[in-house]
């Protein structure tokens, strides 16, 4: 039972997500400051990550692509805006070409990361906002969501309550 | 890319509609309610004949629809954009259960080492 819970915002068109966590802070930061750790969670099992740079300074990038079923793949980027170890993280997420240049003229995705110690575990708090709506929407144009068929369907289920909150 | 069902071309129109300050600020007001086309024109220093061009572009892109009431065109987004954002947050959520179900794994995984 990690997710404590979610909130989605339709009026400022964000979503927070709380999760918890049986292991000590450090531990859980470095599930996103190690590469190697990142690639074991970022893709869903059907598209497996590939983090290739990973710079978690400020300013920093990390690059990735997830591989489909077919061979085919999946190019995104990080850039790093703040960072402070091992409790923040907060970076800009988006698409890029197949040479893995980010790709200017596609959404990207607002996402803020804490950590904090929480009853002998650790508390992760997200934040992911986007900018407008037109902008979501182009996102979801873009497929951004199409590699995670699974865990969507797992969800409609979870969805039927309303509101969603609490879903577990 | 993934670039779901949407033909290369529609989504050069849509982006070729949203690369413009006016039509995405039109479409920011009629996603808030259903102007007419007057009322848009009202909102911005140019011509009525150039707002309703750039309503035009937008609708072209999918992204709006004219009706006809009366003496006046309201626009509107093409579809509930409240529902549509709420399934764009509900597909964020999927995606970062799973991932945060994986996290939970990889953690487990680191102790029982």
């Amino acid at each position: 039972m990690s997710i404590v819970s979610i909130e989605k915002d339709l009026e400022s068109l964000s979503l927070v997500l709380v999760a918890e966590f049986g292991a000590p802070v450090e531990r859980v930061w470095q599930l996103w400051a190690d590469p190697r750790q990142l690639e074991r969670w970022w893709g869903p099992p059907s598209h497996p990550a590939t983090v290739e740079t990973h710079d978690l300074s400020v300013g920093g990038e990390v690059g990735y692509f997830m591989t489909g079923p077919d061979g085919e793949r999946t190019r995104g980027w990080w850039r790093v805006t703040a960072v402070d170890p091992p409790t923040s993280l907060e970076f800009t997420d988006g698409f890029a070409d197949d040479d893995g240049t980010p790709n200017p003229e596609t959404p990207t995705t607002a996402v803020q990361m804490r950590l904090a110690e929480h009853d002998g575990g650790t508390r992760m708090r997200l934040r992911f906002a986007f900018e407008s709506r037109e902008h979501m929407e182009q996102l979801e144009r873009w497929g951004a969501f199409d590699v995670f068929p699974q865990s969507v369907g797992q969800m409609d289920a979870l969805l039927s309550e309303n509101p969603p909150q609490e879903a577990r | 890319m993934v670039v779901g069902e949407l033909a290369d071309e529609e989504v050069d129109r849509v982006f070729h509609a949203l690369a413009d300050a006016t039509r995405r600020d039109i479409l920011r007001r009629c996603i808030g309610g259903e102007p007419s086309v007057s009322r848009l024109a009202d909102g911005y220093a140019m011509s009525f004949a150039a707002v309703q061009k750039h309503v035009a572009v937008l609708e072209r892109a999918g992204l709006v629809t004219k009706q006809r009431r009366g003496r006046e065109q309201l626009v509107r987004t093409d579809h509930d954009a409240v529902s549509r954002a709420r399934k764009i947050l509900d597909e964020l959520e999927a995606t970062w259960r799973g991932r945060v179900d994986r996290m939970a794994d990889v953690l487990a995984e680191g102790r029982r080492l």
